[in-house]
Protein backbone atom coordinates (compact mmCIF):
# COMPACT_ATOMS: atom_id res chain seq x y z
CA UNK A 1 0.00 0.00 0.00
CA UNK A 2 1.38 3.78 -0.79
CA UNK A 3 1.16 6.13 1.98
CA UNK A 4 -1.36 8.56 2.33
CA UNK A 5 -1.66 11.93 1.97
CA UNK A 6 -3.78 14.60 3.39
CA UNK A 7 -6.23 17.06 1.97
CA UNK A 8 -5.63 20.04 3.76
CA UNK A 9 -7.54 22.89 1.66
CA UNK A 10 -10.10 22.37 -1.15
CA UNK A 11 -11.69 25.53 -3.16
CA UNK A 12 -13.78 26.28 -6.34
CA UNK A 13 -15.09 28.56 -8.61
CA UNK A 14 -18.34 28.21 -9.04
CA UNK A 15 -19.42 27.15 -12.47
CA UNK A 16 -21.14 28.75 -15.07
CA UNK A 17 -20.36 30.44 -18.35
CA UNK A 18 -18.76 33.66 -17.05
CA UNK A 19 -16.91 35.01 -20.08
CA UNK A 20 -13.50 35.53 -18.42
CA UNK A 21 -10.12 33.69 -18.92
CA UNK A 22 -9.29 30.40 -17.30
CA UNK A 23 -6.55 31.16 -15.34
CA UNK A 24 -8.94 33.88 -13.45
CA UNK A 25 -11.21 30.87 -12.17
CA UNK A 26 -8.45 28.64 -11.66
CA UNK A 27 -6.61 31.78 -9.50
CA UNK A 28 -9.80 32.30 -7.44
CA UNK A 29 -10.03 28.59 -6.39
CA UNK A 30 -6.13 28.37 -5.51
CA UNK A 31 -7.11 31.43 -3.14
CA UNK A 32 -10.03 29.71 -1.69
CA UNK A 33 -7.91 25.87 -1.53
CA UNK A 34 -5.58 28.55 0.44
CA UNK A 35 -7.93 30.27 3.05
CA UNK A 36 -9.29 26.04 3.70
CA UNK A 37 -6.09 25.40 4.64
CA UNK A 38 -5.03 28.31 6.37
CA UNK A 39 -2.04 28.31 4.45
CA UNK A 40 -0.29 31.72 2.50
CA UNK A 41 0.40 31.38 -1.42
CA UNK A 42 4.57 31.68 0.14
CA UNK A 43 3.75 28.20 2.19
CA UNK A 44 3.46 26.33 -0.54
CA UNK A 45 6.55 24.83 -2.66
CA UNK A 46 5.29 22.97 -5.13
CA UNK A 47 2.06 24.03 -8.07
CA UNK A 48 0.44 21.36 -10.29
CA UNK A 49 -1.38 22.98 -12.88
CA UNK A 50 -3.76 20.73 -14.69
CA UNK A 51 -3.73 22.17 -18.50
CA UNK A 52 -6.46 23.19 -20.75
CA UNK A 53 -6.01 23.27 -24.28
CA UNK A 54 -8.70 25.73 -25.14
CA UNK A 55 -6.58 28.83 -23.36
CA UNK A 56 -3.70 28.97 -25.89
CA UNK A 57 0.00 28.82 -24.72
CA UNK A 58 -0.98 29.65 -21.42
CA UNK A 59 -3.27 26.40 -20.91
CA UNK A 60 -0.01 24.31 -22.11
CA UNK A 61 1.73 25.47 -19.02
CA UNK A 62 -1.09 26.09 -16.55
CA UNK A 63 1.02 25.19 -13.45
CA UNK A 64 2.99 28.36 -14.47
CA UNK A 65 0.40 30.69 -15.75
CA UNK A 66 -1.35 30.09 -11.85
CA UNK A 67 1.88 30.37 -10.18
CA UNK A 68 2.08 33.57 -12.07
CA UNK A 69 -1.18 35.06 -11.05
CA UNK A 70 -0.65 34.02 -7.55
CA UNK A 71 2.45 36.03 -7.72
CA UNK A 72 5.96 34.43 -8.47
CA UNK A 73 7.34 33.04 -5.30
CA UNK A 74 9.44 30.83 -6.23
CA UNK A 75 7.76 27.52 -6.21
CA UNK A 76 8.76 24.67 -7.87
CA UNK A 77 6.46 23.80 -11.10
CA UNK A 78 4.46 20.91 -12.90
CA UNK A 79 2.01 21.22 -15.23
CA UNK A 80 0.56 17.60 -16.65
CA UNK A 81 -2.36 17.23 -19.40
CA UNK A 82 -4.35 14.14 -19.70
CA UNK A 83 -8.01 15.37 -20.82
CA UNK A 84 -10.79 14.69 -18.40
CA UNK A 85 -8.07 13.21 -16.56
CA UNK A 86 -5.28 15.95 -15.96
CA UNK A 87 -7.30 16.63 -12.86
CA UNK A 88 -5.89 13.16 -11.21
CA UNK A 89 -2.41 13.37 -13.33
CA UNK A 90 -2.22 16.31 -11.36
CA UNK A 91 -3.33 14.87 -8.06
CA UNK A 92 -0.87 11.59 -8.58
CA UNK A 93 1.99 14.50 -9.05
CA UNK A 94 1.63 16.33 -6.62
CA UNK A 95 1.20 13.16 -4.52
CA UNK A 96 4.66 11.72 -5.90
CA UNK A 97 6.28 14.84 -4.94
CA UNK A 98 5.11 14.24 -0.99
CA UNK A 99 5.81 11.10 -0.84
CA UNK A 100 9.26 11.31 -2.42
CA UNK A 101 9.92 14.34 -0.04
CA UNK A 102 10.78 16.96 -2.24
CA UNK A 103 8.31 18.52 -0.91
CA UNK A 104 5.73 19.23 2.19
CA UNK A 105 2.82 21.28 0.64
CA UNK A 106 1.51 21.02 -3.40
CA UNK A 107 -0.98 23.25 -4.27
CA UNK A 108 -3.17 21.32 -7.37
CA UNK A 109 -4.91 24.03 -9.78
CA UNK A 110 -7.14 23.40 -13.09
CA UNK A 111 -9.67 25.54 -14.74
CA UNK A 112 -11.55 26.00 -17.74
CA UNK A 113 -12.94 28.29 -20.45
CA UNK A 114 -15.17 26.03 -22.28
CA UNK A 115 -16.78 27.48 -25.71
CA UNK A 116 -20.53 26.98 -26.16
CA UNK A 117 -21.45 23.66 -28.38
CA UNK A 118 -20.21 20.46 -28.77
CA UNK A 119 -15.92 20.02 -27.92
CA UNK A 120 -13.50 20.56 -31.12
CA UNK A 121 -10.54 19.22 -32.23
CA UNK A 122 -7.16 21.20 -32.48
CA UNK A 123 -6.79 23.34 -35.40
CA UNK A 124 -4.95 22.78 -38.57
CA UNK A 125 -4.96 19.82 -41.07
CA UNK A 126 -4.39 16.83 -39.08
CA UNK A 127 -4.23 13.61 -40.66
CA UNK A 128 -2.53 11.85 -38.12
CA UNK A 129 -4.38 12.81 -35.06
CA UNK A 130 -7.18 10.30 -34.34
CA UNK A 131 -9.42 13.18 -32.78
CA UNK A 132 -9.52 15.46 -35.92
CA UNK A 133 -10.08 12.35 -37.82
CA UNK A 134 -13.37 11.23 -36.21
CA UNK A 135 -14.85 14.77 -36.52
CA UNK A 136 -13.37 15.56 -40.70
CA UNK A 137 -14.88 11.66 -41.61
CA UNK A 138 -17.41 10.84 -39.68
CA UNK A 139 -18.84 14.10 -38.05
CA UNK A 140 -18.41 12.29 -34.17
CA UNK A 141 -19.03 14.31 -31.72
CA UNK A 142 -18.87 13.54 -28.12
CA UNK A 143 -22.32 12.92 -27.49
CA UNK A 144 -22.37 10.43 -30.64
CA UNK A 145 -20.28 8.15 -28.95
CA UNK A 146 -22.31 8.55 -25.07
CA UNK A 147 -25.38 7.54 -27.85
CA UNK A 148 -23.33 4.69 -28.84
CA UNK A 149 -23.43 3.55 -25.17
CA UNK A 150 -26.51 4.18 -24.18
CA UNK A 151 -27.83 2.48 -27.37
CA UNK A 152 -26.07 -0.63 -26.63
CA UNK A 153 -27.02 -0.35 -22.91
CA UNK A 154 -30.42 -0.19 -24.21
CA UNK A 155 -29.94 -3.62 -26.36
CA UNK A 156 -27.45 -5.56 -23.61
CA UNK A 157 -29.13 -4.58 -20.57
CA UNK A 158 -32.62 -3.76 -21.23
CA UNK A 159 -31.94 -0.12 -19.74
CA UNK A 160 -34.90 2.26 -21.28
CA UNK A 161 -34.91 6.40 -21.70
CA UNK A 162 -36.92 6.49 -18.64
CA UNK A 163 -34.08 4.78 -16.49
CA UNK A 164 -31.66 7.59 -18.09
CA UNK A 165 -34.38 10.70 -17.76
CA UNK A 166 -34.11 9.10 -13.44
CA UNK A 167 -30.50 9.57 -13.40
CA UNK A 168 -30.81 13.54 -14.27
CA UNK A 169 -33.75 13.69 -12.39
CA UNK A 170 -31.37 12.08 -9.40
CA UNK A 171 -28.31 14.47 -9.93
CA UNK A 172 -30.32 17.76 -10.46
CA UNK A 173 -32.21 16.97 -6.92
CA UNK A 174 -28.52 16.73 -5.19
CA UNK A 175 -27.03 19.82 -7.83
CA UNK A 176 -29.88 22.09 -6.59
CA UNK A 177 -28.34 21.78 -3.24
CA UNK A 178 -24.57 22.68 -3.61
CA UNK A 179 -23.69 26.12 -4.60
CA UNK A 180 -20.60 25.81 -6.76
CA UNK A 181 -23.48 23.99 -9.18
CA UNK A 182 -24.21 25.63 -12.85
CA UNK A 183 -27.52 23.77 -12.68
CA UNK A 184 -29.72 24.67 -9.56
CA UNK A 185 -32.96 23.89 -10.42
CA UNK A 186 -34.94 20.18 -10.04
CA UNK A 187 -35.59 19.04 -13.27
CA UNK A 188 -38.69 15.58 -13.72
CA UNK A 189 -38.05 12.92 -16.17
CA UNK A 190 -40.82 14.69 -18.18
CA UNK A 191 -38.71 17.74 -19.21
CA UNK A 192 -35.75 15.25 -19.93
CA UNK A 193 -38.56 13.70 -22.19
CA UNK A 194 -38.94 16.84 -23.83
CA UNK A 195 -35.82 17.93 -24.30
CA UNK A 196 -34.14 17.89 -27.84
CA UNK A 197 -32.81 14.61 -29.06
CA UNK A 198 -29.03 15.40 -29.84
CA UNK A 199 -27.94 12.10 -30.26
CA UNK A 200 -30.23 9.34 -30.37
CA UNK A 201 -31.10 7.63 -28.36
CA UNK A 202 -30.09 10.44 -25.97
CA UNK A 203 -31.42 14.36 -25.55
CA UNK A 204 -29.92 17.53 -24.45
CA UNK A 205 -30.78 16.85 -20.57
CA UNK A 206 -28.92 13.01 -21.04
CA UNK A 207 -25.72 14.99 -22.25
CA UNK A 208 -23.72 17.47 -19.86
CA UNK A 209 -22.94 20.95 -21.01
CA UNK A 210 -19.47 22.42 -21.53
CA UNK A 211 -18.55 24.67 -18.53
CA UNK A 212 -16.44 27.80 -17.00
CA UNK A 213 -15.26 26.44 -13.58
CA UNK A 214 -11.70 26.10 -11.75
CA UNK A 215 -10.98 23.69 -8.30
CA UNK A 216 -8.05 23.47 -6.36
CA UNK A 217 -6.36 21.27 -3.41
CA UNK A 218 -3.63 22.13 -1.15
CA UNK A 219 -2.23 18.71 -0.93
CA UNK A 220 0.84 17.87 2.19
CA UNK A 221 2.30 15.41 4.04
CA UNK A 222 0.59 13.96 7.01
CA UNK A 223 3.80 15.05 8.94
CA UNK A 224 3.01 18.75 7.87
CA UNK A 225 -1.18 18.33 8.54
CA UNK A 226 0.37 17.24 12.10
CA UNK A 227 2.30 20.39 12.27
CA UNK A 228 -0.66 22.60 11.84
CA UNK A 229 -2.49 21.53 13.72
CA UNK A 230 -4.86 18.94 11.79
CA UNK A 231 -4.65 15.52 13.54
CA UNK A 232 -6.99 14.33 11.41
CA UNK A 233 -6.84 15.49 7.78
CA UNK A 234 -9.25 14.17 4.83
CA UNK A 235 -6.88 11.36 3.21
CA UNK A 236 -6.36 10.41 -0.25
CA UNK A 237 -5.34 6.61 0.30
CA UNK A 238 -5.11 6.09 -3.98
CA UNK A 239 -4.71 7.41 -7.24
CA UNK A 240 -5.66 5.17 -10.31
CA UNK A 241 -4.05 6.67 -13.38
CA UNK A 242 -4.18 3.70 -15.30
CA UNK A 243 -4.13 2.87 -19.16
CA UNK A 244 -5.82 0.22 -21.07
CA UNK A 245 -5.04 -3.14 -21.60
CA UNK A 246 -4.66 -4.48 -25.14
CA UNK A 247 -6.47 -5.61 -27.16
CA UNK A 248 -9.47 -2.50 -25.68
CA UNK A 249 -12.38 -3.57 -27.04
CA UNK A 250 -14.80 -1.20 -26.26
CA UNK A 251 -14.98 1.53 -28.67
CA UNK A 252 -13.85 4.96 -27.27
CA UNK A 253 -13.29 8.47 -27.91
CA UNK A 254 -11.98 9.63 -29.96
CA UNK A 255 -10.75 6.59 -31.93
CA UNK A 256 -12.70 4.98 -34.82
CA UNK A 257 -12.04 1.25 -33.92
CA UNK A 258 -11.46 -0.66 -31.38
CA UNK A 259 -8.48 -3.05 -30.98
CA UNK A 260 -8.90 -6.43 -32.58
CA UNK A 261 -8.96 -9.29 -30.14
CA UNK A 262 -8.62 -11.61 -33.12
CA UNK A 263 -4.54 -12.46 -32.12
CA UNK A 264 -4.92 -12.02 -28.78
CA UNK A 265 -8.01 -12.60 -26.13
CA UNK A 266 -9.43 -9.08 -24.61
CA UNK A 267 -8.23 -8.63 -20.86
CA UNK A 268 -11.41 -10.22 -18.14
CA UNK A 269 -12.19 -6.90 -17.52
CA UNK A 270 -13.40 -3.44 -19.34
CA UNK A 271 -10.87 -0.72 -18.86
CA UNK A 272 -13.14 1.39 -16.76
CA UNK A 273 -13.54 -1.47 -14.39
CA UNK A 274 -10.00 -1.76 -14.51
CA UNK A 275 -9.41 1.88 -13.34
CA UNK A 276 -11.68 0.98 -10.78
CA UNK A 277 -9.70 -1.95 -9.38
CA UNK A 278 -6.36 -0.58 -9.22
CA UNK A 279 -8.10 2.36 -6.83
CA UNK A 280 -9.35 -0.37 -4.87
CA UNK A 281 -6.21 -2.90 -4.61
CA UNK A 282 -3.91 0.55 -3.48
CA UNK A 283 -6.47 1.55 -1.28
CA UNK A 284 -6.93 -1.85 0.55
CA UNK A 285 -10.83 -1.36 0.25
CA UNK A 286 -13.81 -2.78 -1.87
CA UNK A 287 -16.81 -1.04 -3.13
CA UNK A 288 -18.37 -2.24 -0.04
CA UNK A 289 -16.91 0.07 1.78
CA UNK A 290 -17.50 3.28 0.42
CA UNK A 291 -20.01 5.69 1.46
CA UNK A 292 -20.44 7.75 -1.56
CA UNK A 293 -19.03 8.24 -5.11
CA UNK A 294 -18.68 10.74 -7.44
CA UNK A 295 -18.96 9.75 -11.35
CA UNK A 296 -18.27 10.52 -14.51
CA UNK A 297 -21.48 11.32 -15.75
CA UNK A 298 -20.88 12.69 -19.40
CA UNK A 299 -24.41 11.21 -19.90
CA UNK A 300 -26.79 9.61 -17.79
CA UNK A 301 -26.44 6.46 -19.11
CA UNK A 302 -22.55 6.72 -18.89
CA UNK A 303 -23.45 6.82 -15.05
CA UNK A 304 -25.20 3.93 -14.86
CA UNK A 305 -22.33 1.63 -16.49
CA UNK A 306 -20.05 3.37 -13.59
CA UNK A 307 -22.07 1.71 -11.21
CA UNK A 308 -21.43 -1.30 -12.63
CA UNK A 309 -17.26 -0.59 -13.27
CA UNK A 310 -16.95 0.56 -9.91
CA UNK A 311 -18.66 -2.71 -8.49
CA UNK A 312 -21.38 -1.07 -6.58
CA UNK A 313 -23.59 -3.79 -8.55
CA UNK A 314 -23.42 -6.25 -10.99
CA UNK A 315 -22.98 -5.97 -14.82
CA UNK A 316 -26.20 -4.51 -16.79
CA UNK A 317 -27.59 -4.23 -13.13
CA UNK A 318 -27.37 -0.15 -12.44
CA UNK A 319 -30.50 1.15 -13.38
CA UNK A 320 -32.11 -1.47 -11.06
CA UNK A 321 -29.41 -0.31 -8.23
CA UNK A 322 -30.82 3.73 -9.38
CA UNK A 323 -34.76 2.57 -9.11
CA UNK A 324 -34.15 1.20 -5.77
CA UNK A 325 -32.87 4.79 -4.46
CA UNK A 326 -29.18 3.37 -3.72
CA UNK A 327 -27.55 5.67 -5.45
CA UNK A 328 -29.79 8.87 -4.14
CA UNK A 329 -29.34 11.00 -1.14
CA UNK A 330 -29.81 8.69 1.78
CA UNK A 331 -29.70 5.56 -0.09
CA UNK A 332 -27.07 2.59 0.42
CA UNK A 333 -24.10 4.73 -1.87
CA UNK A 334 -25.41 8.05 -3.06
CA UNK A 335 -23.71 8.64 -6.31
CA UNK A 336 -22.51 11.92 -7.55
CA UNK A 337 -24.22 14.16 -3.75
CA UNK A 338 -22.63 17.48 -5.92
CA UNK A 339 -24.77 16.91 -8.74
CA UNK A 340 -22.56 15.63 -10.98
CA UNK A 341 -21.50 17.26 -14.42
CA UNK A 342 -25.25 16.97 -14.98
CA UNK A 343 -25.49 19.95 -12.53
CA UNK A 344 -21.92 21.05 -13.56
CA UNK A 345 -21.20 20.97 -17.03
CA UNK A 346 -17.69 19.77 -17.82
CA UNK A 347 -14.93 22.24 -17.06
CA UNK A 348 -12.20 19.73 -18.23
CA UNK A 349 -8.93 19.81 -16.33
CA UNK A 350 -11.66 21.04 -13.17
CA UNK A 351 -13.21 18.54 -13.05
CA UNK A 352 -11.04 15.26 -11.69
CA UNK A 353 -10.31 18.11 -9.08
CA UNK A 354 -13.74 19.36 -8.11
CA UNK A 355 -14.72 15.63 -7.74
CA UNK A 356 -11.84 15.31 -4.98
CA UNK A 357 -13.26 18.50 -3.88
CA UNK A 358 -16.69 16.96 -2.57
CA UNK A 359 -15.32 13.80 -0.90
CA UNK A 360 -13.54 16.44 1.04
CA UNK A 361 -16.78 18.21 1.82
CA UNK A 362 -18.64 14.99 2.58
CA UNK A 363 -15.89 13.03 4.40
CA UNK A 364 -15.33 16.22 6.49
CA UNK A 365 -19.28 16.33 7.20
CA UNK A 366 -18.96 19.61 5.65
CA UNK A 367 -21.26 19.56 2.77
CA UNK A 368 -24.44 20.89 3.91
CA UNK A 369 -28.35 19.76 2.71
CA UNK A 370 -26.38 17.59 0.60
CA UNK A 371 -24.13 15.69 2.94
CA UNK A 372 -24.11 12.24 3.19
CA UNK A 373 -24.57 10.78 6.77
CA UNK A 374 -21.87 9.54 8.36
CA UNK A 375 -19.43 9.33 5.28
CA UNK A 376 -16.00 7.88 6.16
CA UNK A 377 -14.41 6.48 2.40
CA UNK A 378 -15.61 8.25 -0.73
CA UNK A 379 -14.28 7.58 -4.41
CA UNK A 380 -13.94 9.12 -7.76
CA UNK A 381 -14.39 7.63 -11.22
CA UNK A 382 -13.43 9.19 -14.80
CA UNK A 383 -11.63 8.50 -17.95
CA UNK A 384 -9.56 10.98 -20.12
CA UNK A 385 -9.41 10.58 -23.81
CA UNK A 386 -6.58 8.48 -25.62
CA UNK A 387 -6.76 5.97 -22.42
CA UNK A 388 -6.45 8.03 -19.16
CA UNK A 389 -7.32 6.55 -16.41
CA UNK A 390 -8.73 8.33 -13.05
CA UNK A 391 -9.83 7.18 -9.61
CA UNK A 392 -8.97 8.50 -6.36
CA UNK A 393 -10.00 7.07 -2.78
CA UNK A 394 -10.01 9.58 0.15
CA UNK A 395 -10.68 8.36 3.30
CA UNK A 396 -11.13 10.13 6.29
CA UNK B 1 -18.93 19.46 -64.44
CA UNK B 2 -16.67 16.09 -63.66
CA UNK B 3 -15.23 15.55 -60.27
CA UNK B 4 -12.02 13.50 -59.60
CA UNK B 5 -13.17 10.91 -56.88
CA UNK B 6 -10.28 10.97 -54.08
CA UNK B 7 -10.71 9.05 -50.80
CA UNK B 8 -11.11 10.87 -47.80
CA UNK B 9 -8.37 9.60 -46.07
CA UNK B 10 -5.26 7.50 -47.81
CA UNK B 11 -4.98 3.89 -47.75
CA UNK B 12 -8.39 2.89 -45.76
CA UNK B 13 -10.23 1.29 -48.51
CA UNK B 14 -10.05 0.45 -51.83
CA UNK B 15 -12.25 -0.79 -54.80
CA UNK B 16 -15.99 -0.32 -56.15
CA UNK B 17 -19.33 -1.52 -55.89
CA UNK B 18 -19.07 -5.21 -54.31
CA UNK B 19 -15.42 -4.84 -54.59
CA UNK B 20 -15.40 -2.57 -51.52
CA UNK B 21 -13.25 -3.16 -48.92
CA UNK B 22 -11.98 -1.39 -45.97
CA UNK B 23 -8.29 -1.75 -45.45
CA UNK B 24 -6.24 -2.47 -42.32
CA UNK B 25 -2.78 -4.12 -41.74
CA UNK B 26 -2.21 -7.29 -40.12
CA UNK B 27 1.11 -8.26 -37.81
CA UNK B 28 2.96 -11.02 -39.47
CA UNK B 29 4.06 -12.42 -36.19
CA UNK B 30 1.31 -11.82 -34.26
CA UNK B 31 -1.82 -12.12 -36.80
CA UNK B 32 -3.20 -9.02 -34.78
CA UNK B 33 -5.19 -6.98 -37.10
CA UNK B 34 -5.06 -3.00 -37.00
CA UNK B 35 -7.68 -0.67 -38.53
CA UNK B 36 -6.91 2.47 -38.99
CA UNK B 37 -3.87 0.72 -40.35
CA UNK B 38 -0.82 0.46 -38.29
CA UNK B 39 2.35 0.91 -40.96
CA UNK B 40 5.39 0.81 -38.21
CA UNK B 41 4.87 -1.68 -35.59
CA UNK B 42 2.40 -4.14 -34.10
CA UNK B 43 0.78 -2.83 -31.04
CA UNK B 44 0.62 -5.90 -29.13
CA UNK B 45 2.31 -5.82 -25.80
CA UNK B 46 3.37 -9.80 -26.09
CA UNK B 47 4.46 -9.42 -29.60
CA UNK B 48 8.16 -9.07 -30.81
CA UNK B 49 6.95 -7.21 -33.29
CA UNK B 50 6.93 -8.35 -37.20
CA UNK B 51 6.48 -6.97 -40.74
CA UNK B 52 2.77 -5.08 -41.41
CA UNK B 53 0.92 -6.12 -44.27
CA UNK B 54 -2.25 -5.08 -46.01
CA UNK B 55 -5.34 -6.89 -45.53
CA UNK B 56 -8.83 -6.29 -46.66
CA UNK B 57 -11.21 -6.45 -43.68
CA UNK B 58 -14.34 -8.69 -43.94
CA UNK B 59 -17.29 -6.51 -46.02
CA UNK B 60 -19.69 -7.71 -43.64
CA UNK B 61 -20.60 -7.47 -39.84
CA UNK B 62 -23.46 -6.92 -37.50
CA UNK B 63 -24.04 -3.75 -35.51
CA UNK B 64 -22.47 -3.36 -32.02
CA UNK B 65 -24.28 0.01 -31.56
CA UNK B 66 -25.66 2.93 -33.20
CA UNK B 67 -26.74 6.93 -32.89
CA UNK B 68 -26.93 9.51 -34.96
CA UNK B 69 -25.84 13.55 -35.16
CA UNK B 70 -29.03 15.80 -35.03
CA UNK B 71 -27.31 18.58 -34.96
CA UNK B 72 -24.27 19.99 -37.17
CA UNK B 73 -20.91 18.98 -35.93
CA UNK B 74 -18.22 21.30 -35.71
CA UNK B 75 -15.12 21.73 -38.06
CA UNK B 76 -13.14 19.52 -39.24
CA UNK B 77 -16.44 17.78 -40.65
CA UNK B 78 -17.11 19.43 -43.75
CA UNK B 79 -20.72 20.86 -44.54
CA UNK B 80 -22.73 23.47 -46.26
CA UNK B 81 -23.68 25.96 -43.93
CA UNK B 82 -26.49 27.63 -46.09
CA UNK B 83 -28.22 23.82 -46.25
CA UNK B 84 -30.50 22.97 -43.64
CA UNK B 85 -28.96 20.27 -41.63
CA UNK B 86 -29.64 17.12 -42.57
CA UNK B 87 -28.62 14.42 -39.73
CA UNK B 88 -26.84 11.11 -40.83
CA UNK B 89 -26.98 7.81 -38.68
CA UNK B 90 -23.85 6.50 -36.91
CA UNK B 91 -22.98 2.74 -37.44
CA UNK B 92 -20.59 0.07 -35.18
CA UNK B 93 -20.05 -2.45 -36.19
CA UNK B 94 -18.32 -5.68 -35.27
CA UNK B 95 -16.97 -7.61 -37.87
CA UNK B 96 -16.38 -11.37 -36.47
CA UNK B 97 -13.23 -12.52 -37.92
CA UNK B 98 -10.99 -9.96 -37.09
CA UNK B 99 -13.27 -9.55 -33.43
CA UNK B 100 -12.73 -5.52 -34.33
CA UNK B 101 -15.25 -2.28 -33.71
CA UNK B 102 -15.42 -0.03 -36.71
CA UNK B 103 -17.46 3.11 -36.86
CA UNK B 104 -18.66 4.69 -39.96
CA UNK B 105 -21.51 6.94 -41.08
CA UNK B 106 -24.43 4.50 -42.66
CA UNK B 107 -26.02 5.47 -46.52
CA UNK B 108 -27.76 8.22 -46.52
CA UNK B 109 -32.06 7.34 -46.20
CA UNK B 110 -30.80 5.02 -43.42
CA UNK B 111 -31.89 6.37 -40.07
CA UNK B 112 -31.84 4.81 -36.90
CA UNK B 113 -35.63 3.62 -37.08
CA UNK B 114 -34.21 1.28 -39.93
CA UNK B 115 -31.86 -0.08 -37.16
CA UNK B 116 -31.31 -2.56 -34.83
CA UNK B 117 -28.49 -3.63 -32.18
CA UNK B 118 -26.92 -7.58 -34.04
CA UNK B 119 -28.71 -6.30 -37.91
CA UNK B 120 -25.97 -7.21 -40.74
CA UNK B 121 -24.12 -4.21 -42.13
CA UNK B 122 -22.07 -4.11 -45.25
CA UNK B 123 -19.18 -1.19 -46.04
CA UNK B 124 -19.55 0.75 -49.18
CA UNK B 125 -18.53 3.29 -51.57
CA UNK B 126 -20.13 6.38 -49.94
CA UNK B 127 -19.43 10.37 -50.86
CA UNK B 128 -18.48 12.84 -47.38
CA UNK B 129 -18.64 15.65 -49.57
CA UNK B 130 -17.63 17.16 -52.47
CA UNK B 131 -16.04 20.64 -53.34
CA UNK B 132 -15.47 22.34 -56.55
CA UNK B 133 -12.95 19.97 -58.65
CA UNK B 134 -13.51 16.67 -55.90
CA UNK B 135 -15.71 14.14 -54.82
CA UNK B 136 -14.11 13.23 -51.66
CA UNK B 137 -14.97 9.23 -50.93
CA UNK B 138 -15.56 7.66 -47.83
CA UNK B 139 -16.62 4.26 -46.35
CA UNK B 140 -20.54 3.78 -45.21
CA UNK B 141 -22.58 1.10 -43.77
CA UNK B 142 -25.55 -0.32 -45.22
CA UNK B 143 -28.26 -3.10 -44.10
CA UNK B 144 -27.74 -5.69 -46.02
CA UNK B 145 -31.66 -5.99 -46.42
CA UNK B 146 -30.93 -2.53 -48.17
CA UNK B 147 -30.23 -2.11 -51.67
CA UNK B 148 -30.65 1.66 -52.33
Amino acid sequence: MTADVAVLGVGMHPWGKWGRGFSEYGAMAARAALADAGLQWRDIGSIVGADTVRGGYPGYVAGATFAKALGWQGARVTSVYAACASGAQAVATARAQILAGLTDVVLVVGADAAPKGFFRPAGGDRHDDPDWLRFRLLGATNPAYFGLYARRRMAVHGDTLEDFALVKVKNAAMGALNPHARYRKRVTAEEVAASAVVADPLRLLDICATSDGGAALVLSSLEFARRRGVPRPVRIRAVSTVTPRYPSTVLDLPDIATDSAAAVDPPGETFRASIARAAYEEAGIGPEDLSLAEVYDLSTALELQWYEDLGLCGEGEGAKLLREGATSLGGRIPVNASGGLASFGEAVPAQALAQVCELTWQLRQAAGERQVSGARAGITANQGLFGHGSSVIAVR
Amino acid sequence: MSRTHTPAVSGWFTGEGDAFRLLGTRCSACASVFFPREDVHCRNPGCPGGGLEEVALSPRGRIWSYTDSRYRPPSPYVSDPELPWEPYALIAVELESERIVVLGQAVSGVTVADLAVGMEVEAVPGVLHEDAETTWTIWKWRPTGVTA
